[in-house]
């Protein structure tokens, strides 16, 4: 076990964890935080993803001991982030979701994408979402509405 | 997933009538009253056995709040289909209830959210809309009657002078009132024993495009999904399950695993095949890293190694014999004298497919003695309900089951011998008093076994001189979903319909035609997925029907409609649409481009589709795909689009090697 300061959505938390807990299960079972997810353990599904230092990070196969002074950014700071919210209101204008368990993940690495990219080809869309697994496979709409975020931010 | 036949369908006794309370704070309850819940799968000689009427929870379905929300309780799981936004639109629809105001609620487990065709708790065989749309419509009708009523007394007119919109009765000479505030006066009414319906006219919300209630919260992370459940001194709980399906546990060493802190037990459980090793521990990340340092030797003496290859082989050599005849029409033998160029045979290999829906399995159960709580997305609440109480030794209604929002399913939350339920119970009862979430991780999942059936298919066909099939002979070979469950008494002469479905019902008009199948018995559990027979029949039939009509030099389109049976509208009304709506891009094909087709109907609804494809980079790419829907009433044409928009990815997920899509 091991204490471990960590600036979580803007705010400094303190935790005392087995050094090899993945930030996912620092955020999920330690920070009560769960909108990020479990959908895999191996970074296969694109579920667990949060914003470490900006980027498009999957938090499961990330230990917190390797985490260091970084700041974490997850789901829950997206509604009040100026890119985060036209990507979730886009996302609720094109009815994306169906059981929606992967669309924290997938806003996620939207949300890095657009604010890498303000207006993303076609490919760099493929690249950037294509580790996101939407097992309803709802990925035309979650193209549609990367267009649209995007089209509203420039 | 189970359809109930015309003849079970007709033997339901729909009479249900609606009991009203008033609540003390003014408000209106309302439970539908079912007089006697049938039992479809059972089916003909049941009619006598009428359970004794229940009391059930006076809120069983809507709840007009003094504030003006309207709480509408949904009988079903949602785990993405959409039902917790298109069962509310119906019943507001009658209801006349204002939309922005509408609160879904999803049940627990009760005798009156039954599956009022079906007679369990569940969701299944594309039964929610179907088998709901009337008692949604009738509760809502109902329920706004009492209110006309109530206000006609209160502001003193006629009733039938009095019109409702977004809940509030408009009286004449501009009096109203709201929903709330004669929600109490309402309660009191007689409850009409009839109700007119509205006319499809007079719809406000049911066939419009109304956006999901349950999006925003799913994009903001606030939605709570069973596995985020959390409860006050709550244990986390995994599972070592054996390599080979239904091993047990020979011994095994614990040393390593009680050494890290927050392991709270490690004991054997017996699963619901063979035995497992649990792991308790106070948070998910102990209790899977000590289930990686278990040491577990195991007993898998006399069981199969189900292999993959060896099966397969098996499977194409017994497809080449004839299994259980599920139908023949005419005579086949024509077949054997048929020349080889006249001759199409035909074999299909279908994998064993696992459903990996995005939220892991999980249950939570906490066992109280006498009583216990349970939380888990379950597409068949009745069977885990009982399951849990089976297993803790307690009456079902001792169980208060809550049906928790789902990351998808797909058929993996529909499990007849409710296993990861089984498991959450045992483990719960040995520590009385402590909730204990069992998680499933996605290995568990993967290697977990209730998987869609590997199957193989072998099809003759004899091609007459108008290019149509003079006689077609079907073999099917897989395991059977239903026997050794619940549903076997569904299954009739040992034809497990599931196995068979897509091709014994088969719309096109075979003037000799049979089919049959082989059941082999092997050491994997196998379960429905996603539309069940239909995902293996409906790829093999239309992919031959293109093969035919290309053999023939037609037109894959009026192929169909010569070979479709004249009494086939659906299908035939779904074929014109697709028709009318992909003919411009299909005139248009770029150089390197072909077109598919597929028709097809299952568990009520028929689907025509054409896709623009080429190959590029050696795989096969999809530029597009019109697909035509005959579904009944579209309640939210929003969410049909959805569904059929995903499913070409969801259904590509079965067809590319290595689940690339």
């Amino acid at each position: 076990m091991a204490t471990y300061k960590l600036t979580i959505n803007g705010q400094a938390k303190e935790v005392t964890v087995d050094p090899s807990t993945p930030l996912l299960w620092v955020l999920r079972e330690e920070l009560s935080m769960t909108g990020t997810k479990y959908g895999c353990g191996v970074s296969a599904c694109g579920a667990c993803t949060v914003h470490v230092d900006g980027v498009a990070t999957r938090s499961c196969m990330l230990p917190i001991s390797l985490l260091g002074n970084r700041p974490v950014v997850t789901i829950e700071a997206m509604a009040s982030d100026p890119v985060g919210r036209v990507v979730q209101d886009a996302w609720v204008e094109k009815d994306v979701v169906q059981c929606g368990y992967c669309q924290s993940g997938q806003i996620m690495s939207a949300v890095a994408l657009l604010k890498s990219t303000g207006k993303p080809t076609e490919t760099n869309i493929e690249e950037s979402m294509g580790g996101n697994i939407c097992r309803c496979a709802t990925y035309v709409r979650i193209r549609e509405a990367i267009n649209l975020a995007s089209q509203r931010l420039s | 997933m189970p359809t109930a036949t015309k003849k079970q369908k007709r033997q339901v006794n729909r009479r249900a009538f609606l009991k009203v309370t008033a609540t003390a704070a003014g408000g209106l309850l309302v439970s539908l009253y079912l007089e006697r819940p049938a039992i479809a799968q059972e089916g003909a000689g049941n009619e006598q056995r009428r359970p004794p009427a229940k009391a059930y929870p006076p809120d069983a379905f809507i709840n007009i709040k003094p504030d003006g929300k309207v709480h509408i309780t949904v009988n079903r799981l949602e785990f993405g289909q959409g039902v917790q936004t298109s069962l509310p639109m119906i019943l507001a629809d009658e209801l006349d209830a204002d939309w922005s105001q509408v609160v879904p609620h999803l049940a627990p487990a009760a005798d009156v959210y039954k599956d009022p065709v079906f007679g369990i708790q569940m969701v299944g065989g594309s039964g929610s809309i179907a088998h709901s749309y009337q008692q949604y419509r009738e509760l809502g009708a109902k329920t706004r009657a009492m209110l006309v009523a109530a206000a006609a007394a209160l502001l003193n007119v006629p009733a039938d002078q009095c019109r409702t919109q977004a809940s509030r009765v408009y009286g004449p000479g501009g009096k109203s009132a709201t929903y709330a505030e004669l929600a109490a006066a309402a309660a009191l009414q007689p409850v009409p024993a009839e109700v007119k319906l509205k006319n499809a006219s007079e719809f406000r919300l049911i066939g419009k495009k109304v956006k999901r209630l349950d999006s925003r919260a799913k994009c903001d992370g606030s939605l709570k999904f069973g596995l985020d459940l959390q409860q006050p001194g709550m244990k986390v709980a995994v599972v070592a399950h054996p390599p080979v399906f239904a091993a047990r546990v020979k011994d095994f060493d614990d040393k390593e695993a009680r050494k890290l802190a927050g392991v709270r037990d490690v004991f054997e459980i017996q699963l619901a095949k063979g035995s497992g090793v649990a792991v308790v521990a106070d948070k998910f990340w102990a209790a899977k890293q000590a289930r990686d340092l278990l040491k577990i030797n195991w007993d898998s003496t006399g069981l199969d190694h189900a292999d993959s290859d060896q099966l397969r082989e098996n499977f194409k050599q017994l497809a080449k014999t004839e299994g259980k005849v599920a139908k023949t029409v005419g005579d086949v033998k024509s077949i054997a004298n048929t020349p080889p160029a006249n001759l199409i045979v035909a074999e299909y290999e279908f994998p064993y497919l696992p459903h990996a829906p995005m939220e892991p399995l999980n249950t939570t159960i906490r066992f109280d003695g006498d009583s216990a709580e349970a939380w888990a997305g379950s597409q068949f609440q009745t069977f885990d309900q009982m399951a849990i109480a089976q297993v803790l030794g307690l009456k079902p209604e001792k169980v208060t089951f809550h049906t928790e929002m789902a990351g998808g399913g797909f058929g993996r939350r529909a499990v007849p011998d409710s296993h990861v339920q089984r498991e959450a119970a045992t483990i719960a009862k040995r520590f009385r008093g402590t909730p204990i979430k069992l998680i499933w991780t996605r290995e568990d999942d993967i290697r977990g076994g209730y998987y869609r059936p590997m199957h193989a298919h072998r099809v003759e066909v004899a091609v007459g001189a108008d290019g149509f099939p003079s006689a077609w002979r079907h073999v099917i070979v897989g395991q059977s979903i239903m026997a050794g469950t619940p549903f076997a008494m569904m299954m009739k002469d040992g034809i497990d319909p599931t196995t068979v479905e897509g091709v014994a019902d088969t719309n096109y008009n075979l003037p000799n035609f049979q089919v049959s199948s082989h059941n082999p018995t092997i050491n994997v559990p196998v379960l429905w997925w996603r539309s069940v027979g239909n995902t293996h029949t409906a790829y093999v039939m239309e992919t031959l029907v293109e093969e035919l009509a290309t053999r023939a030099k037609t037109d894959p389109i009026a192929y169909r409609r010569k070979l479709l049976k004249p009494e086939a509208k659906k299908l035939r009304a779904a074929l014109d649409l697709l028709d009318e709506k992909s003919a411009v891009w299909r005139r248009r094909l770029p150089a390197g481009h072909a077109v598919g087709f597929a028709l097809h109907e299952s568990f009520g609804t028929a689907v025509a589709c054409a896709v623009d494809v080429s190959i590029t980079n050696q795989r096969p790419k999809i530029h597009r795909a019109t697909i035509a829907v005959d579904c009944g009433v579209a309640v939210n044409p929003l969410t049909v689009e959805s569904q059929f928009q995903a499913g070409v990815g969801f259904g590509l997920s079965q067809l590319m090697a290595k689940g690339e899509i």
